[in-house]
Order: C-alpha cells, then structure tokens, then sequence
C-alpha cells in the first residue's frame, strides 16, 4: 500500500495538475482522487417497491460494521444527489444497500440501477451496532428499518451458535415485508433465532402502551439489549416504554449493584432540518465563526453573514463569478434568481443569490 | 476554496468595512448609468429594462433543459482531452522518431488547447458546478496553465467579467502591459506595443501568471503584502510543478529511448502552440473594431439590464466550424459568453441566433468575423494605438 502511494506521488509528476487516479479512470470508473465511488455488481429486486443493490468499493472505502449506513450519491439528470442507506450485507462482505422506492432518489435507485453502474460513496458510518459482548438480543424493526437489523443477524447468526436473537418485524402484508423468506430459512435453520411476522394490515399497529403484547411475543423481553428501527411514531412508542420500565426497574431495585440496565438502542432515519417554505427565512448558524442571526427569506445569505461579521467569500454578487461557494451544513435555501427552494448536507451554494427558508447551517 | 476566500476576506474588510452599505458592485434596480455608452444611447431606461428580461428568459429557459446530456458532454471532452494528452506525451517518449515527435507535439497541442479553453477555463467560471461533481468543480479544478486557478478566478471571473472593458477597472484591457485603448494616455513605452505584443503570444501563460499577482494593485496599496506573499508561495509551487512536468520529467523518461532532447523540444513546441493559440483567441474577445470600451461614468448607476447591454456591445464573436468554436472553448462567442458566463458552453451555440435577434431588434451592434480577420482587426489597434493620439476610430 506504501509503495503504491510512493509510486502514485512519482507518477503524479507526470500527471500534474491531475492526479494519477484522473488517468486511471480512463480504465476503470472506480479511479478517482476525489471522490470515492463503487460499481454495481448485482440488483436484486426484493418487493414490488424495492431493491437490493450490491457495489464493490473502490480503494479507500473502510470495511462497515453490522448495522451502518452509508451515503450514497446518484445522478438524477446530471445532478449529484446524496441519500444515506442502511447497509444489508453482512460485515466482513462487499457492501450492498436495500432501498425503498420512497423519492426521486431511491426511486432511480430501485428502477433503474444496472450492474456495472457507477455509485458515488462516503464511507460507512453510525453507533447502530452488535454489542461488543455476546448478549442475548430483541430486534424491533418495522418496515425499511429492517435493513440494518438484517446486516446484523446476517453477520451473528450463521457464525454464532452461542447467539440469542428474537426478531419481531412489522410490515404491512406479507408481500410488503421485505426478506421475507431469508427470514423465515434462518429461523427453520437455526434455533439459536426466533421472528415474528407482525402484520398490521390485520393486526394493527404494535401497541408499545403497555407491554402486555411484548410480554406475549418476547417474555424475557426485560433481560435482552434491544434494538430497534422504523419509522419515528414506532421509535418514540418504543422508547417510552422502555424509559417506563427502566424507570420502575431503577424503583425496585436501588442502590449501587442494580442488574444490567434495561437499555434500547434506536436507529432513527436522519431527520435534517426542515426548512420553512416560501419567504419565511430562519435562523442562520454560521458554523466555523460560531455566529447566529436571524434573516428573513428575501436576503442573500452572503449579506447577512456580513452584516454578522462573518468574513464571507464574495465576488460580483450577482450569482455569475462562483467566488462566494459556501459548504451548507443543514437545512434548505431558496434561489433569489429563481425561487427554487433546494440544499442538500455538503453541497455548495452561492450566497449572494441564495436566502435561508428555513433553518440553516453554513460551514463558514 | 482558501486561497480566494481569504484574499476577498481581506479585500471585503478593507474596501467595505463591516457592515458599508450600500455595497459597491451591486446593480441598480431602475434607472440608468450617469452616462449610457454612445452605441446605447438611442434606448430608454424602460427598452433597456425589457431587454434585460429578454435575456433573463434565454438564461431561464437554458437552466430548465440543462441536465444528462450536458454532463455527458463535458465528460466526454474531458475523456478525450485525456486521451490525447497520454497518447501525446507517450509518442513524444520516443521521439527521436520523426513520425513520433509529429504525432506527439500535435496531439498534445490538442490536449493542452482543450484543457485550457473548453474545460479548464469553463469549469473555473463555475459552468459545471450545477453537476455537484466534486471531479468537475470550481472550487476543485487546477488547470494545465502556470497560473494558479485561484488566482486567475479572481481577476478573471470577478473582476473583468464583472467591469468588462471599464478603462481604469478592467485591467484586461491591454493586461497593464500593452495600450489597447485611445482612452489609455500614450507613454513613449508604448511604441513598444507590437514588440511587447508578440512577445507576449509564445509565453503567454507566463504572462497571465504574472499578471494575476496584482503588482500594480499592491504598488497602490491595494493590495497587502500577505496577500501578495501567499500569491508570489501559490504561484511559485504551480509554476515548478508545470515546469517539471513538461521540462524535466517528460524529457527524462525519454532519455531512455534516447529521446530525451526531442521530447524536450515537443513540451516546449506544444506549450508555445497552445500560448499563441489562447493569446489570439483571448484578443480577439474583446479588441478587434466594433468591440467598445467604457467610462466609469457608464457603470455608474448601471442596471442589470445596462450591464447586459454592456457585455454584448463590449465583446466580440469570431465566427467559423464546430471545432474552431470547440477549440476556442466556445470563446468564439464571446458575447453570450459575457452575457451568461456561468451557463455551460456547449448551450451558448443555441442562444447565439437569440441574442444577435435581440441586438438587432434593439439597434444595438453584434461584433463578429472569421478568425483571421478578427484577429488582424485586434492586431491592428495593436500597432495604432503605439502611437500618440486620442481619436478613436
């Protein structure tokens, strides 16, 4: 690896101002000095609605834990646009992500990804991970949030016979639940692995009120570290419950030498900030210079990170000369010249023709 | 993305102070300049205003068709121009083949043309960032020229695009080194003009290297001594890395065919073709005959809708092929270059017939000629304004 880096730098001579990659790429799409990316090796449909996608990574991705997400970039119509996924294959295989034709993004994702298609990476990341000691386990999924549970008892249950996992999953139909089958074949296969298939579309929602059902699917539910992914309604029904039974527990018995916690460990989709619609601007966090104000939705971006006194990069301040580019950390922005209101974490905005719509986040 | 922000950090600070309001540099919503240019003159400030949403429209109704198929093209120019260049410098490895150096100057002429004007100078005006491709970005491009992008960014895109042919703003106009306008007082130095003029051409990356250091700005205290020094750094390590490339490491990997001194030849053959290439494509933008310059007075008060005006009675096309406009990096329309210096150039063929509607429906002059004759047009005003005297003609 040392001397292909050496040998890079040497080769970098003759390449100047490209990288050696830059060359490379002429070969093989995977090259890039900037950007890490993947190619698809297979698309395997899932549902009606989904997808999974298997890429190999190019150099400089890291090996993912089982239960990360990655971001992923994809072009709709030239434009990059990143989303994060949740990775389903095991750790210690080639990354793959399975996505639900929700958006314009994953729909491109679902529809029309072939193998041999280029995707744009960023390396694996998040906490949503197997205990570092073997623990008997409870997974609460509900629909897409099956996938990083699914990486998760792809990667111990096979391999570990000393694991413990119960699984309850809720999706609306049977034809709706995603790895369905896969499912079903680990559990004939390995006793060391219990699911439930919980149907609302003729059960009903979970009900996390009390924990009379819990008790009935899982009724060592109190002793097992437990995970659980899905939509934000499932997760804050599920963390009340568990914060009332830690609770409770904490009251029965006090003192230093209390038993294992009771804990739940949730993976919540990221939910950036939402910018206000239309004219109403926001409050305006200017990150590096550790500066806030309030703008209204009519005022370039540029002008109040100078009235603040932030030292913003500026040039014509007219939109054409590109010199004002600000990395936007979160939250959205409205084009004066044209009203679009757009921003995506890491893009690049012009300031002097971008106002906030909503809250914003600059890394300026 | 440091360089240039710290040195407007330090131009913002000392020209407008924390909070200076109203900002220089910011158009007028209505009225009209102090003075309107005289090829203007005959418009009223509600013509001038409508003209102004004409042109927004072409811009607009350019913004919602580009997508795929633009990316595909700036990344096919991209992949062939790197083709070229590796085949071209491979060939010229064994260059003591005749055949070899031939095929090898020539295509790596090619390659250094198109990666100056068609991707480099484009990508660096931002024409691509809409693609949110960190490859193919302004605030990551560096380009095979001895001037360090940054810097050429902000005296090109911010200071001329935005003062074109202003006397006394716009330093491009004659690049403080030649006199290019009869408004420019005549010094006897300047009956050097031609003289300088084509020296100028062979080395004109050396040129605009030096001159986007800003030595005048810096003499008039302008411009501050960091900022000078952090320039004199970036531009050093550019320059000995281009150098290196073309002058010592090509040359070196060919001495083991024994051609070290043919390859040698070959950079410096190419380099020179691509700097009299870019140096009368450059010229011919904005200096030959029909191309006007500006008071400050005529900035001053300018509406959007002037300065439009202003940028197409400023420049000048050159007319010809589809590979001389690619080779020109589609400068060869200049005017909707000016006018749009941030679409993506492979769209400004389309709006060209649009604008030069415009220009004639509003009497307004449309500049353009074959290469050749532009060019003898800007060589022209070379040698008549080397000589004393005020008359424009």
């Amino acid at each position: 690896m040392i001397r292909l880096r050496r040998l890079a730098r040497a080769a970098s001579v003759l390449t100047t101002p490209l990288a050696p990659e830059d060359i490379l790429a002429l070969f093989n799409p995977v090259f890039s000095a900037r950007q890490l990316r993947g190619v698809v090796t297979k698309v395997v449909p899932e549902t009606a609605d989904s997808a999974t996608i298997h890429f190999h990574p190019g150099r400089g991705w890291k090996a993912h834990k089982a239960g990360q997400w990655a971001r992923i970039g994809v072009e709709l119509d030239g434009v990059r646009h990143w989303r994060s996924y949740s990775l389903s294959a095991p750790a210690g295989e080639d990354p793959a992500i399975t996505v639900s034709d929700v958006g314009a993004v994953s729909s491109v994702l679902v529809r029309q990804t072939r193998p041999g298609d280029v995707l744009f990476l960023a390396p694996p990341q998040g906490d949503f991970v197997l205990p570092e000691h073997p623990r008997p386990l409870l997974m609460l999924t509900a629909g897409s949030g099956i996938t990083p549970v699914m990486s998760m008892i792809r990667t111990l249950v096979p391999h570990r016979p000393d694991a413990d996992v119960v699984l309850i999953h809720s999706a609306r139909t049977p034809n709706d639940s995603i790895f369905h089958e896969e499912l079903s074949e680990l559990a004939d296969q390995f006793p060391n692995f219990r699911v439930t298939h919980w149907y609302t579309g003729e059960r009903g929602r979970l009900d996390f009120g009390s924990a009379a059902q819990l008790n009935e699917l899982c009724p060592d539910w109190r002793q097992r570290a437990a995970y659980a992914c899905g939509p934000e309604g499932f997760l804050d029904d599920a963390e009340a419950l568990w914060s009332a039974e830690a609770a409770a527990h904490a009251e029965a018995t006090p003192g230093p030498f209390a038993a294992d916690p009771i804990n739940l460990i949730i993976e919540r989709f990221n939910t950036s900030l939402v910018g206000g619609a239309g004219h109403d601007g926001g409050l305006v966090t200017f990150e590096a210079s550790d500066r806030e104000v309030e703008a209204d939705g009519n005022t370039p971006l540029l002008d109040v990170g100078e009235d603040a006194g932030v030292l913003m990069p500026s040039g014509c301040r007219m939109g054409i000369c590109h010199s004002c580019l600000t990395p936007l950390r979160a939250g959205h922005v409205r084009d004066l010249r044209t009203g679009e209101v757009h921003g995506e974490p890491g893009q690049l905005i012009q300031t002097c023709v971008s106002a906030a719509a909503g809250p914003v986040n600059l890394d300026i | 993305m440091t360089a240039i922000s710290d040195r407007t950090a330090v131009k913002s600070t000392s020209i407008n102070g924390p909070a200076a309001k109203p900002r220089p540099g910011a158009l007028a919503k209505s009225g009209s300049p102090l003075v309107r240019p005289p090829a203007a003159a005959h418009l009223t400030d509600e013509q001038v205003a409508e003209l102004g949403r004409e042109l927004d429209a072409i811009k607009d109704d350019i913004l919602a068709k580009r997508g795929a198929s633009d990316a595909a093209y700036i990344r096919r120019v991209i992949k062939i121009q790197r083709g070229l260049e590796i085949s071209g410098r491979a060939a010229l490895l064994m260059g003591r083949n005749k055949a070899a150096w031939v095929t090898g100057t020539t295509l790596l002429s090619v390659a250094k043309i198109l990666e100056n004007m068609e991707i480099g100078h484009n990508i660096l005006h931002g024409q691509w960032d809409w693609m949110r491709d960190p490859d193919i970005h302004s605030t990551t491009w560096e380009w095979d020229f001895v001037t360090p992008a940054r810097a050429w960014q902000h005296t090109h895109n911010d200071l001329h695009h935005r003062w074109t042919n202003v006397v006394g703003k716009d330093n491009d106009v004659g690049y403080n080194l030649l006199r290019m306008d009869a408004d420019q007082p005549w010094k006897p130095h300047n009956l050097g003009n031609p003289l300088y003029n084509a020296i100028l051409a062979p080395i004109f990356e050396w040129g605009i290297a030096i001159y986007d250091l800003e030595l005048a700005e810096y003499q008039e205290g302008k411009k501050s001594k960091e900022a000078l020094k952090k320039d004199l750094k970036a531009l050093g390590f550019k320059a000995l890395k281009q150098f290196t490339k073309d002058y010592a490491a090509t040359p070196a990997v060919a001495m083991l065919t024994g051609s070290g001194k043919q390859a040698l030849y070959g950079t410096l053959t190419a380099n020179a073709v691509r700097n009299v290439w870019a140096h009368a494509v450059i010229f011919c933008g904005h200096f030959p005959e029909g191309a006007d310059t500006f008071t400050e007075e005529m900035v001053e008060g300018e509406t959007r809708g002037d300065w439009y005006v202003r940028q197409m009675i400023g420049s000048a096309n050159i007319s010809g092929s589809k590979f001389m406009h690619l080779m020109t990096g589609n400068l060869s329309h200049q005017i909707e270059h000016h006018l749009f210096p941030d679409l993506p150039s492979n769209r400004y063929a389309e709006v060209a017939p649009k604008v030069q509607e415009i220009c004639k429906r509003y009497g307004l002059p449309y500049t353009t000629g074959p290469l050749l004759k532009q060019v003898g047009s800007s060589w022209a005003k070379v040698f008549k304004l080397a000589l004393p005297g005020k008359a424009k003609s």
